[in-house]
């Protein structure tokens, strides 16, 4: 095994023996991502009747929200101790540092969205399920590209007293192209009648923008993260 | 991101040439000038904003220099590459440990991090901190004292060359210093080049082979070690 998947995988390994025995970011995370989709719940549907494309929007505003928080209090968890300062001494490329960093928020956002989507099906009357592996595959590029850039850009506000609200300020512009095209993706499958090309299509963008995003954040990751 | 090869990280001497670093308008260092062998304890004693953790930081590659350079053997840091940081065991103000993982959790993932034989180096680096008994217990469930003994055998436990140590006595009673102050006596016996930046002096004097002494981000004295620390303190720092 090479040490930069050495690397990348004890930090993800790490981080998730901690959350296996604090639970204090998933039970936040799920605790505030469903509180968000009730809401919506109880804003948008009358009478069982809801607004076209709401509930694919709803599901992904539920992501990003709850995805802020989790990426916030990963890197908060480093900061206790300035571990993340040990980490970075690894005698590796310090680009596996935020790969493995990276790996643990898209396993955390993948089990948030395991309780999201049947929630969001289940109070909006979406049918989710009807294209399960374009939904999947959907989310999983959506995901991984909203997570790309909140994991660099969480990695170096951590020194920063401001960080909590820096965070959302900065992620959500440059995730906006994201979440649309989850958003769009979703909806074109919630159609009556689901439009699997359209689908297959922002799925390709999603990819795109992954491609991007880590890219960049992996060129970039080491000198921003050089004090 | 790739580095040239050779890297071998292996060296007996770290030298510092004009090395400045500004956060801002802030000069933290101003062209410090030092070199550091190996079987030195070197001290960076000086009050508090000197500069000692700053420098501390460029050497472990942690904080980048605005200017000036840092040799490692010869070798920059870029020529050496990720390699180098195999070499170098850091004990910050911080202690780097989680404090929701046991102790043997927090040395087997810092010892995974460095391809390490994890059983052997544990057990070795547990009986050092004289935590072999409570090995399996969280880390927030320890006195400062026994985190200390902990972090700095987190720090050691790859057996680096040149050791970075920023007041590794804090929170240690009076046996626990003994043990630390020997074991830095040993590493440096051994060929490791050892910085200790301390504010006490007392444990400072008799300790250190050498002194360097900071203040406002400069070195305004780099001379042998010895007894007389704290009358020597106060005649270039003055108070």
């Amino acid at each position: 095994m090479t040490t930069f998947r050495r690397v990348a995988l004890l930090v993800l390994r790490k981080d998730v023996a901690i959350e296996v025995k604090s639970l204090e970011i998933i039970s936040t995370t799920l605790f505030f991502a469903v509180s968000c989709v009730l809401v919506f719940a109880f804003a948008l549907v009358r009478e069982g009747s809801i607004v076209a494309d709401a509930a694919a929007g709803i599901l992904w505003i539920a992501i990003a929200f709850s995805g802020t928080l989790a990426l916030g209090r990963t890197f908060e968890r480093e900061r206790y101790a300035e571990t993340l300062r040990a980490l970075l001494l690894a005698p590796a490329p310090r680009a596996a540092i935020y790969v493995g960093k990276l790996l643990g928020i898209v396993l955390l956002l993948t089990g948030a969205e395991l309780l999201l989507v049947p929630l969001v099906a289940l109070l909006f009357s979406a049918p989710f399920f009807a294209r399960p592996l374009l939904l999947a595959g959907l989310l999983l590029a959506g995901t991984i590209g909203f997570a790309a850039v909140g994991t660099l850009f969480a990695a170096m506000l951590v020194r920063s007293r401001t960080r909590d609200i820096m965070l959302p300020i900065l992620l959500y512009p440059i995730t906006v192209p994201v979440i649309i095209a989850g958003v769009r993706g979703t909806a074109a499958l919630l159609a009556d009648g689901p439009d699997d090309a359209a689908a297959v299509m922002w799925l390709g963008v999603l990819s795109m923008f992954d491609v991007v995003f880590i890219t960049l954040s992996l060129w970039t990751f080491e000198p921003l993260m050089t004090e | 991101m790739r580095h040239s090869q050779p890297a071998n990280p292996d060296f007996d001497a770290v030298t510092l040439d004009r090395v400045s670093r500004h956060f801002g308008r802030r000069r933290a260092l101003s062209a410090v000038t030092l070199s550091a062998h190996g079987g030195e304890i070197v001290g960076l004693l000086g009050p508090n904003g000197a500069g000692k953790s700053t420098l501390i930081g460029v050497l472990a590659t942690l904080v980048a220099p605005t200017s000036g350079e840092i040799r490692y053997g010869g070798q920059s840091p870029h020529q050496l590459g990720p390699a180098l940081r195999r070499r170098i065991g850091l004990l910050a103000h911080e202690l780097h440990l989680y404090s929701e993982l046991s102790a043997r959790e927090n040395l087997a993932f810092f010892a995974g991090l460095h391809g390490l034989d994890r059983r052997t180096a544990i057990d070795a680096a547990l009986d050092h901190a004289g935590l072999a008994d409570r090995a399996g217990d969280p880390v927030s469930s320890f006195s400062r004292g026994m985190r200390q003994r902990l972090a700095l055998e987190r720090a050691l436990l790859h057996r680096p060359v040149l050791v970075l140590l920023d007041e590794p006595f804090t929170g240690l009673d009076d046996q626990s210093v003994g043990l630390v102050a020997d074991r830095l006596r040993v590493l440096a016996a051994s060929g490791c080049v050892v910085f200790v930046a301390t504010h006490d002096l007392d444990l400072a004097d008799g300790l250190v082979t050498r002194v360097a002494l900071m203040r406002g981000g400069k070195l305004i004295s780099d001379e042998q070690g010895g007894s007389g620390l704290r009358t020597r303190y106060r005649a270039l720092i003055g108070h």
